[in-house]
């Protein structure tokens, strides 16, 4: 048998105080568990609005390229009819390319051409259109312009691809051009060039490395092809096997060599470089004219003219640039042919940089720099109307039915039973449900706001019913026995005194519902309101789309210039989101009240 | 029961167990005991009686520091156990408790078996090194429990499905399993039926030859039953301490003798 | 033209309310407790009675109409062209009606014309009859009501057994719901077993899913409908997202209850709610932008090759946006847990880690349980995150580094592919209905283990 008392003297003894310190780090250490979970969970929040805010930076402005510009009339509006109709009919696409041609009279070639096309928007030609069918007095004057910028040149501006890095240089350059112009040498009386140069042997050993990692796949082939030759049990399949290895080896002797080519030019002082897509790019710039190199050594090399120099002897050191890019031209949507064209712009002062604020006002579009959010709010609007519409008379209802009026039998209990599991049941299965039972039985009109709305309305039932009933069930009996007492009905003593009295904290629990609803995807996507919609909805039945939806399709969109956008629409979301939560907060504060 | 009772000079001879000098209690800013001095003496029952709210609750509270798990609740004044003050910074109020044990008003066995309940406090204090010490620790509790013999073929059973009183001696043996040198209750009784109430009376009547034991009681007749030292609390106030006996029949104070013929309480 | 029908009942049943109401008080001649209600509830009465019968009648009448107008019109479809398959006949229907309404239809030819012709007869009379029926029958239950009206007419108590009646339908209307869910499933369900000839099994335990290739009519390759490897993508995705949200959100629950001050608490709890309510298309917007190409570059740094749609990076953002679900039901059950234990554990001398590992979530355990199994229910239902972070592609493997897909996501692909709708319907609803009998079935359970846990505490 133990000895209590000798036991209560191991309080306090050496041993118990070395066990002490063991319970107390153990203590500390599932302290420091949950600060890390509670750290963990900020720093993910942080990180997700962080991303989203700072990606959403891009899409807060927009750039136009300002060209003067002659509104002849013969082109526009040959009769001088003033009518909108035929002003409208013009082709102002051309209209647009005519004067881009002639703003950079040098750029002949197609591919080069294209590519200036591309830094203005596609949807210059139509602005104007408007503007001209609006006020068609201004058709024969010269007026200046600002032409929408392309998403590339947008992204450009902003630094998505990358800057122009001026580089130190310090002796005099002469240019020496072509006969036909089209390219020219470049050489400067230093060392110049050495720098970039060696930026390009860098590559070089890059591309190397990755020669001889296919080398080592290619030897690998050949080694189990030799294996599988030795193992073969039949002479048709040793050749065959005994073939690979040999075709193998072969590729693997020459992608070596290639690698082993690359390294000694890069491993030797000087030489001259062929600059290809994957070097980054040298441009030299002598006042409005530019030169690619093509050819580079430490002195200068061989370049293309994109746009014409003028000045071609001794330039003095200040007297011209030179630029290296941070990504090569196959690394980024813009080419070098358009980021001369900008820079050239840009030198004319012909691009500005205003606030967006068409992203808030215009429909969606396939080109990003057009593409905006009015539309999906628009949607969102008269879908949340539908799903309130539905939704609080409904719940409300069905919440004063269930706890003043329910009587305790299996019916109650089987919609009681009900109502919690449909909280949750996930939301696409909703949106089958809308799909299957809405638009395929009722012929509700696919991907409209009343579809939509009747399907979150479902999917938010659950939520303002649990609400309602949580704050019905708050007022205190007191007040409905004191109703009933003078005679009112339990009709009146529901509508009269206990629903004014829940009323705040039915509202609080639809605000949630609402907000959750605004959020909403998945039911959404399946009833069609996934389509392109350009045009803004006029009501509950026009093909519509919502603000989360529209998220999801930008998200979904290859060109670099939606990223913006999509994290735009989401912080507009969020702050429909936080004021709706906000007011939900303020009513409770507000009216709550203790009993 | 009474026989068991000490006389005057027993009671003399007994060691001050716990000494507390000018202890006041506040919740925020409202005091709930302003300065109380009270000697408590080993091996003997001291109860704690007065009117609800008079503090006696937290007053025994701060006997193991249990008022340090109340955000709001701070102590001042000293409170010595054998001569060491126990709101020393040096004291880790988890070893403390160990030493002062604590029953509860309302019986609060955990979710576990009996076994794992008695077993609980020698398990995280490391007092026992094998399973059968443990075993025997385990009886031992139970047995001075007085409950032994009924759970004793039960012991894999959740704790939470013995009856109150059962419960009750349960969680008075899950404390005297961590070898306390003093128990405090808390009310024991309050949430029990009267056979159950005897038992636990009974129980603590045989606590004392081996714990200081202190009991906050509403029932005036269980002081007397069970206490030798009777300690009328009112208003924070420690109104009168002495023997209980003495307090019974013949108070000092005229708050004492209203509290004691019932015309408040 | 409905919407303006919708209108007018309800003007009239607005006007029988005024009339009635007056009538009411000139019945009572200045002496309002000779009646038995108050005039306010003979219009009330009035009201309710004719705009119920005037909206009923209509919607019966235009639906009911709408039916016959497609039967009629795909029979004469089927006279003139006899040889279509259904699909075409539908194609014409639908051109005939964009004729009719001035829309845009896909071909203008003869017997589309001649279809819309009759079309536009049809909606006419279809509009213009159940419009006039029910405003009729909205003035006639008013009259009659109106006529009803008298001192002893118990005006008050039938009007509200009916408003009682409409809440009735309002509170069955979940049922209804759940009802309509499960039909519109198990039809899809059934025809899409049918197709299958019956092959359930193939469905179940099939590793190789790609029910739409090849396929142009109902009938599909049983060995193509494996569902094995969506299961498998599932499971894979809501373990990993219960292995990040469980620990984290597990924890965070435990200090806000037990340990933080409440300065702490009352950033944390907030915070913890912003995470609850951020959309599920953000945090896929997250994953497929941030997370996925940080995970991939990662892994590429350490030398292991990374699909860009990892089951990871979903897996992970999930878990984030299960970490509030579970904490906040945590903390609940946490503190539900009697704070007599938690004295009792401290009067021996316990600490609060000890406290809380023997005694708190002992006893908190089904809560937590159940906080767990709703969590897998959410993940496994969850779309938006997988649409845009996990893969398309049906491929059977556990390892988190490559992309698999879910069941979600393929019935995002199957209902908003090119597939004709009639055709994806079949395997999607099927998956949609394997979707909800697990989640359901995690519900029910996590329901009742709450619920006995809290017999327990109560």
């Amino acid at each position: 048998m133990v000895d209590m008392a000798e036991l209560s003297a191991m309080h306090g003894s050496q041993a118990s105080a070395q066990r002490m310190k063991k319970r107390r780090s153990a203590e500390l250490r599932l302290q420091i568990y949950g600060i890390l979970a509670i750290t963990l969970a900020g720093a993910a929040l942080v990180a997700l609005l962080w991303s989203v805010v700072f990606k959403a930076a891009g899409a807060l402005t927009e750039t136009y390229v300002t060209l003067p510009v002659t509104l002849s009339a013969q082109e526009l509006d040959p009769d001088g009819t003033g009518d909108p109709a035929v002003i409208g009919r013009a082709d102002y696409g051309g209209f647009v390319k005519d004067l881009l041609k002639e703003t950079f009279p040098s750029v002949t070639d197609r591919k080069a051409r294209r590519e200036m096309y591309d830094v203005v928007s596609a949807g210059a030609g139509f602005e104007l259109r408007s503007k001209l069918q609006d006020d068609p007095s201004l058709i024969g004057e010269q007026i200046d312009y600002p032409f929408l910028a392309s998403d590339v040149t947008d992204l450009y501006l902003k630094g998505s691809f990358g800057r122009l890095l001026p580089q130190p240089h310090s002796g005099n350059l002469s240019v020496i051009p072509s006969e036909d112009g089209k390219t020219a040498q470049i050489l400067t009386s230093s060392n110049d060039f050495a720098a970039a140069l060696s930026k390009v042997k860098l590559e070089l050993i890059d591309q190397a490395r990755g020669l001889r990692r296919q080398a080592a796949m290619q030897d690998a082939g050949v080694r189990e092809f030799e294996r599988r030759a030795a193992n073969a049990t039949s002479d048709e399949v040793r050749t065959e096997n005994a073939n690979q290895a040999i075709s193998r080896a072969t590729e693997r002797d020459r992608l070596i060599a290639l690698a082993e080519e690359l390294e000694g030019r890069a491993a030797s002082a000087g030489g001259t470089e062929q600059l290809t897509r994957t070097a980054p790019t040298v441009l030299v710039r002598v006042d409005q004219g530019w030169v690619k190199l093509t050819e580079i050594n430490a002195t200068g090399g061989v370049g293309r003219v994109v746009l014409p120099i003028e000045q071609t002897d001794a330039l003095p050191a200040d007297d011209w640039k030179m630029y290296l890019t941070d990504l090569p031209e196959n690394a980024r949507k813009i080419s070098d042919n358009q980021i001369v064209l900008i820079e050239d712009l840009m030198a004319r002062g012909a691009v500005e940089t205003v606030f967006n604020t068409r992203f808030f006002s215009a429909g969606d579009s396939r080109e990003p720099e057009l593409a905006g959010l009015w539309g999906a709010i628009v949607g969102s609007f008269w879908t949340m109307l539908v799903t309130f519409l539905l939704a609080f008379p409904i719940g409300v209802g069905a919440a004063i039915y269930l706890e003043e009026f329910a009587p305790k039998n299996k019916l109650t209990d089987f919609i009681e039973v009900n109502i919690n599991n449909l909280a949750a049941v996930p939301s696409i299965v909703f949106g089958l449900l809308g799909l299957a039972v809405f638009l395929g039985f009722f012929g509700v009109p696919r991907s409209s706001p009343l579809a939509g709305g009747i399907v979150l309305a479902l999917m938010t039932l659950p939520t303002i019913i649990i609400a309602s009933r949580a704050a019905i069930r708050a007022v205190p009996p007191s007040i409905r026995d004191a109703a009933l007492g003078i005679g009112a009905s339990r009709l009146q003593t529901s509508f009269h005194h206990v629903l004014p009295l829940a009323m705040p904290g039915i509202l609080t629990g639809t605000i949630i519902g609402m907000a959750q609803a605004l959020g909403e995807t998945a039911p959404l996507i399946m009833i069609g309101m996934v389509a392109f919609i350009v045009d803004i909805p006029t009501g509950v039945t026009d093909s519509a789309t919502v603000l989360p939806v529209q998220v999801f399709r930008w998200s979904d969109f290859p060109e670099r210039a939606f990223e913006a956008r999509t994290a735009a629409a989401i912080c507009v979301l969020l702050v429909f989101l936080v004021i709706m939560n906000a007011l939900a907060v303020f009513l409770r504060k507000r009216f709550e009240r203790r009993w | 029961m009474t026989n068991m009772r000490m006389t005057d000079q027993d009671l003399s001879t007994r060691d001050t167990k716990i000494e507390a000098r000018d202890v006041h209690v506040f919740y925020g800013d409202n005091e709930a005991i302003n300065g109380v001095d009270v000697d408590i003496l080993d091996k003997t029952v001291t109860a704690f009686i007065g009117p609800s709210g008079c503090g006696k609750s937290t007053f025994l509270r701060c006997l193991n520091r249990m008022n340090d798990t109340i955000p709001i609740c701070r102590v001042t004044g000293d409170i010595k156990i054998d001569g060491g003050d126990i709101y020393d910074k040096s004291i880790d109020p988890v070893q403390l408790r160990a030493k002062v044990g604590m029953v509860f008003q309302k019986p609060n066995p955990f979710p576990k078996s009996i076994y794992d309940n008695i077993a609980y406090g020698p398990r995280i204090h490391g007092l026992v090194a094998s399973k059968s010490d443990l075993d025997d620790v385990v009886e031992a509790s139970l047995r001075k429990a007085s409950i032994w013999e009924e759970v004793k073929d039960r012991l894999d059973a959740p704790g939470t499905g013995l009856s109150g009183g059962q419960q009750q001696r349960l969680c008075i043996a899950r404390a005297i399993a961590t070898a306390p040198e003093v128990l405090l209750m808390d009310e024991p009784c309050s949430a029990l039926d009267p056979i159950a109430t005897a038992k636990i009376e009974e129980l603590i009547d045989d606590l004392r030859q081996d714990f200081s034991v202190v009991i906050v009681t509403h029932s005036m007749q269980q002081a007397a039953r069970v206490s030798q030292k009777t300690a009328f609390f009112h208003l924070g106030d420690l109104v009168e301490y002495g023997e209980t006996q003495k307090i019974f029949t013949n108070p000092e104070d005229k708050r004492t003798q209203d509290y004691i013929t019932g015309r408040f309480g | 033209m409905l919407g303006i029908a919708t209108l007018l009942i309800l003007g009239i049943a607005m006007a029988f309310l005024v009339l009635s109401r007056n009538r009411a008080v000139a019945l009572a001649g200045g002496q309002l407790s000779a009646l038995h209600s108050r005039p306010s509830y003979h219009g009330l009465y009035s009201f309710l009675w004719a705009s119920l019968v005037g909206v009923g009648v209509l919607l019966v009448l235009s639906l009911a109409g709408g039916y016959f107008m497609q039967a009629t019109l795909m029979a004469q479809i089927a006279g003139l062209m006899p040889d279509a398959p259904q699909i075409e006949r539908e194609l014409v229907l639908s051109d005939a009606a964009a004729l009719s309404s001035g829309g845009i239809p896909s071909r203008v030819d003869e017997v589309r014309e001649a279809v819309a012709a009759r079309f536009g007869t049809l909606e006419a009379v279809r509009l213009w009859g159940s419009a006039l029926l029910a405003i009729a029958a909205a003035l006639g239950t008013g009259y009659y009501t109106y006529l009803q009206v008298s001192t002893t007419w118990r005006a008050r108590n039938r009007s509200e057994r009916i408003v009682r009646l409409i809440l009735l339908v309002a509170a069955v209307i979940a049922v209804l719901t759940t009802l309509g869910i499960v039909l519109s499933l198990i039809f899809e369900t059934l025809n899409f077993f049918n197709n299958i000839g019956w092959r359930i099994d193939k469905f179940l335990f099939g590793t190789r899913w790609s029910p739409l290739s090849g396929v142009h009519s109902g009938e599909m390759d049983p060995d193509k409908v494996g569902a094995i490897p969506l299961f498998v993508g599932t499971f894979l995705i809501t373990l990993i997202a219960m292995l990040v949200a469980v620990p984290i959100g597990l924890f965070a629950a435990i200090y806000l209850a037990d340990f933080a001050s409440p300065r702490v608490r009352a950033w944390a709890k907030p915070m913890l709610e912003i995470l609850a309510g951020v959309p599920t298309v953000v945090y896929g917007f997250f994953a497929a932008i941030t997370v996925a190409p940080f995970i991939r570059g990662t892994g590429e740094s350490l030398g292991l090759s990374v699909a860009s749609e990892s089951a990871l990076a979903a897996g992970v953002v999930m878990g984030i946006m299960i970490i509030p679900f579970i904490s906040s039901l945590s903390d609940d059950v946490i503190n539900a847990v009697p704070q007599s234990l938690r004295d009792g554990s401290y009067g021996l001398g316990a600490t609060k880690a000890e406290t809380i590992r023997q005694v708190v979530l002992p006893a908190a355990l089904p809560g937590i349980v159940s906080a767990v199994l709703l969590g897998i229910s959410r993940a496994v239902g969850e779309t938006m995150i997988v649409v845009m972070a996990a893969g398309q592609g049906a491929n059977l493997t556990v390892n988190p580094l490559e992309a698999v897909t879910t069941v979600t996501v393929q019935i995002v692909m199957l209902i908003t592919g090119d597939t004709e709708a009639a055709v994806a319907a079949g395997p999607a609803f099927t998956l949609g209905f394997t979707l909800f009998c697990v989640t359901l079935a995690l519900n029910v359970v996590a329901l009742r283990i709450v619920r006995k846990y809290r017999e327990l505490y109560d």
